[in-house]
């Protein structure tokens, strides 16, 4: 063959061999994509690997289009968001069915994230607060999304909102995780390699380092103990000396490592956007073990005192990523009566 | 809520050298108390990471019991203290997510206090019997019908004209 | 009614979907724009520590969580009635403006820009930033690209990450420059000024140097009789940082001018049963439904609008372009929607410019960033002008500082009303009377574009000839009618 046959040849052989890509986005805000984005000058490499064929963010698929496909015909499925509503369940149902693998993409799908606070509550609640409680609302006739609505045209249909979000593996079969929120573009790019290159761990599998954001941090650590946690608006830290140590809750000691320990270079506690490390199962019990173990005091009014000053949001502080996938659950059940029936005609809330 | 028929389903972490061998101790003094813990035995109270009280919880139980050396008797010296701090931490949690704090409870006893710990031992049950059973697992259950919101969005897909790109 | 979906919308953020029904003659008899989601920030922020938020609410959206970010964050410093030190100022109004030309870069090349790079008639499958790169070669793909890495890199320098930062607080942030951090800022900042001239110069060439596109920026199809939101400087320059909040009518004239913390006074939001975002309108004008006029209280809040709401911009560059937008379109206000990709160009311009001088300015390497709040929290209200319109945070606390109450107005959310009157006015423009290839081709295209807030430039010019095919089905599936436009 000559030199151009020969070019050709190989073009033709690689377009064949061309994997299909989606990107999905359920209840999600988009940084997962963004993130994708930040992979630079390799969006070339990714796209000489394979097709993007479903990633409403930045390409023309809809999904009628993934509808059509076979089972199993799409290659990797990066799938971000948590499933807060039905048409995020039907996404997922329908592209786990379309897809050879599926990633948990990013801490909402991995564990919910920070939407997943709201499993402190309940449609009815939110939808109370939403739609009428808030300052600026204008509702005085108590209208409520709807999932069916009629106008004289015809239906409109809205997704139901689930009482409870709830991340992808409690709802369909995941084959790899990859934690952050949202993920750094590094860690994307080295997983999409492994990928493309077939090296990926055992199924079930996070993708990502077994340490924690300690390892990576910088600051000077010595023996830590606390006579008190202090709100960051409280203190100006020390820039070398170790956050927690100055009384500041940084969740570093009960988080996964990938970052590269953005915030504490800032002087910002670590947040714990990356999710537990590999041996925790719970990221809240992780984080409250830590902090238990540097509170200066064997005196019990003093360590509630201490504890209940400097930490006055126990959920919001130890499960701000993770509440909808860890062991917590709500008090008591959500009200039966929260329903989405048709709206009446008289626009009574439902 | 109490229910005469709910028996609380209890699940108790006892420390292996103190209040593991007064629950031994009751046994052999024939000390009655409520069956409802399931004892399981740890080397230290300290040893309680919070996941195991949540998990306990989670798979159905109604109310934990952690329990150990008194203050300044612990076998490793200071690891109940941390017990008790890590007890304050998980509770201030619980409360916030609606956990009655009755549920989870933290006991001293000693080898030589078996009626001590029957004692706590009914008290636990008593407290849980009248709270009425958690029912976490169930808290998350969806109302309303998920199998016909997921029906709905493939019928009103179908319902919609085909537009080919 | 025949009922065309339009699943999801694409190249945008977030989720959407138009309903499209069709009468007996094959005229549209409504269209609908719904959003299908919401997760319930206003509630679950409730209970929350407020120095928090900036982290929480910038969760809101990953393209732009700087505008969440520093609104929440001036928000807090009126909770904690703390005034910053003017460095601290000048530093988030730095990033602010790196923030700004990012974002709008990402959505004019990577959103919208397809459509004209890659071309109308090409497979939807090239229709992408892959396929504008492939297209448009690696000198003009790799300034776009510097462009993001640039604006990323330096956000990450200044506040911890590029995609949700952790840096706001009560009173200032919580980390400043150094010379050496300066100087970088200073050099890129030049280049995106650079970059910012160069993408006018494109959008000059390959839209403005067509006659078909000029035409369709001036088509009345296209234009409404709104109200304009922006926020504008003691000048009335745009200014997205702070300012006062700058209302002008459909006939341009100045009708409100606020603080952020009196928005109540001003703005309102409807709830329809058909979607799950709220319709903001201005209250003193009053909700008269989804209508233009000076009797009705829709309000867009777009780069269009900051640039009608304001006498002008801040920088001599924008300036610049700022005059020769209206003496080309006519005048203020324009109202045109798709005219509101050129106003996008102009505030990168604008923000680069900006970047430069607060990158000069002496106070921005002091190692006064930052004050603590002496007094106890209560109330606040924050805002910003976010790339895609005014965005306001209002938190309540207790005397610990945790969230009673939360209530936010998002930026896109201000244009949900005149979005859906957009989409309705194509749709109704393009298809009448069964003519459904011709209009359905368009209105598919043009319904969900007009509001894309990314038109872009192309690197070379097309004609708009997109190949479609539409099949009509009766009710028991068989194929009645197969329309198709450029398909062999």
């Amino acid at each position: 063959m000559s030199k151009t046959e020969n070019m050709a040849a190989t073009e033709a052989a690689e377009a064949k061999s061309k994997g299909k890509l989606a990107i999905y986005w359920a209840a999600s805000c988009g940084g997962c994509e963004i993130s994708t984005l930040g992979i630079d000058t390799k969006i070339l490499d990714l796209a000489a690997a394979f097709d993007i064929v479903f990633c409403p963010c930045i390409t023309d698929g809809k999904t009628r289009d993934v509808e059509k496909m076979a089972d199993g015909e799409i290659d990797v499925c990066l799938f971000n968001g948590g499933i807060r509503t039905s048409e995020n369940e039907y996404m997922a149902q329908l592209l786990r069915r379309k897809s050879k693998v599926l990633v948990a993409f990013g801490s909402c799908a991995t564990e919910g994230c920070i939407p997943g606070l709201a499993n402190l509550h309940d449609r009815k609640s939110i939808f109370d607060n939403t739609y009428q409680e808030t300052c600026s609302t204008d509702n005085e006739a108590g209208v409520r999304p709807q999932s069916v609505t009629q106008v004289p045209e015809g239906d409109l249909h809205l997704p139901v909102f689930y009482d409870t979000l709830r991340t992808l593996d409690q709802t369909v079969k995941v084959d790899y995780y990859l934690p952050g929120c949202p993920p750094e573009s590094d860690r994307i790019w080295e997983a999409i390699e492994a990928i493309m290159a077939g090296q990926l761990p055992p199924p079930g599998s996070v993708i990502g380092s077994n340490t924690t954001v300690c390892d990576f941090c910088n600051r000077t650590r010595s023996e830590k103990k606390i006579k008190e946690f202090k709100r960051t608006w409280e203190v100006i830290p020390d820039p070398d000396t170790c956050l927690l140590e100055q009384g500041l809750v940084c969740c570093g000691p009960a988080t996964r490592a990938g970052c590269g320990c953005l915030c504490p270079q800032v002087n910002s506690p670590c947040i714990g956007c990356y999710g537990p490390p590999g041996d925790a199962q719970d990221f809240g019990a992780r984080l409250m073990s830590a902090l238990a173990s540097v509170i200066d005091s064997n005196d019990p009014r003093e360590i509630q005192a201490i504890i209940e000053r400097g930490i006055p949001d126990p959920v919001g502080t130890f499960y701000r990523f993770s509440l909808a996938g860890s062991l917590l659950r709500r008090g008591k059940r959500p009200e039966a009566e929260n329903g989405h029936g048709q709206q009446a005609a008289t626009g009574g809330a439902s | 809520m109490s229910d005469d028929s709910f028996e609380p389903k209890i699940v108790g972490f006892l420390c292996n050298w103190c209040s593991y061998r007064a629950a031994d101790l009751a046994g052999t003094a024939r000390i009655s108390h409520a069956p409802n813990v399931r004892i399981i035995r740890v080397m230290c109270s300290g040893r309680v990471d919070p996941t195991f009280v949540l998990k306990a919880l989670s798979l159905g139980a109604d109310g934990v019991m952690i329990a150990g050396c008194h203050p300044g008797e612990c076998h490793y010296i200071e690891q109940n203290y941390k017990a008790m701090r890590r007890y304050y931490m998980l509770q201030h949690t619980l409360k916030a997510m609606g956990v009655e704090e009755q549920r989870v409870q933290l006991v001293w006893a000693s080898a030589a206090e078996g009626q001590q710990l029957a004692d706590a031992i009914d008290k636990l049950v008593a407290d849980v019997k009248a709270l009425g059973p958690l029912g976490w697992s169930k808290n998350w259950a969806e109302n309303g019908d998920r199998i016909r919101a997921l029906e709905d969005i493939v019928n009103e897909h179908k319902e919609a004209l085909e537009v080919p790109r | 009614m025949k009922r065309i979906s339009i699943d999801p919308i694409t190249r945008l953020e977030g989720h959407g979907r138009i309903d499209i029904f069709l009468d007996d003659q094959g005229d549209v008899a409504n269209c609908y724009l719904q959003i299908p989601e919401l997760r319930g920030f206003e509630k679950f922020c409730v209970g929350r520590p407020v120095e928090e938020m900036p982290n929480l609410t910038q969760r809101i959206c990953g393209v732009c969580p700087e505008a969440h970010h520093i609104a929440a964050t001036k928000a807090l410093d009126n909770v904690f009635h703390v005034d910053p030190p003017p460095a601290a100022k000048k530093l988030r109004e730095l990033l602010y403006s790196i923030f700004v030309a990012t974002d709008h870069t990402t959505h004019f090349y990577a959103l919208g820009g397809p459509d004209f790079v890659v071309g109308p008639d090409a497979p939807a499958a090239e229709r992408n930033i892959i396929g504008v790169i492939q297209k448009v070669g690696m000198d003009i793909a790799g300034r776009v690209l510097k462009m993001r890495r640039d604006g990323h890199k330096l956000i990450k320098m200044m506040a911890g990450r590029a995609i949700h930062p952790n840096w706001g607080l009560p009173g200032g942030v919580s980390c400043g420059l150094n010379e050496e951090k300066r100087a970088e800022i200073e050099k890129l900042g030049r280049d995106a000024v650079e970059f910012a001239k160069f993408s006018l110069q494109l959008f000059n060439d390959v839209v403005l140097g067509n006659s078909t596109y000029v035409d369709l920026i001036k088509h009345d199809m296209y234009a409404h009789q709104t109200y304009n939101m922006g926020t504008v400087d003691e000048n009335n320059h745009v200014n997205f940082y702070d300012g006062k909040i700058r209302v002008v009518g459909p006939d341009g004239k100045e009708r409100f001018k606020y603080d952020g913390k009196d928005y109540q006074e001003y703005v309102a939001e409807r709830v329809e049963p058909w979607s799950y975002l709220k319709f903001p309108y201005l209250k003193q004008v009053g909700w008269k439904g989804l209508v233009d006029g000076i009797d009705s209280g829709v309000y867009r809040a777009t780069p269009l609008s900051r640039l009608n709401a304001a006498d002008g911009m801040a920088t001599p560059l924008a300036q610049q372009e700022y005059q020769r937008f209206y003496e080309t379109l006519g005048g203020k206000p324009v109202q045109p929607t798709l005219a509101t990709h050129w106003a996008r160009l102009i505030e990168v311009l604008y923000v680069t410019e900006n970047w430069v001088r607060l990158a000069t300015d002496p106070e921005i390497t002091s190692s006064e960033y930052r004050v603590l709040p002496t007094e106890t929290p209560t109330e606040g209200v924050g805002c910003v002008e976010a790339p895609r319109g005014t965005l306001t945070h209002h938190y309540v606390t207790d005397e610990r500082g945790l969230v009673t109450k939360a209530n936010l107005i998002v930026g896109t959310t201000n244009n949900n009303a005149p979005i859906c009157m957009s989409v309705k006015k194509a749709a109704q423009g393009l298809i009448k009377k069964g003519e459904v290839n011709e209009g359905l081709l368009n209105m598919v295209e043009m319904a969900f574009r007009a509001y894309d807030p990314c038109f872009g430039c192309a690197a070379h010019t097309l004609p708009g000839q997109m190949p479609l095919e539409v099949r009509l089905r009766d009710p028991q599936g068989n194929l009645v009618q197969r329309l198709t436009q450029y398909v062999d």
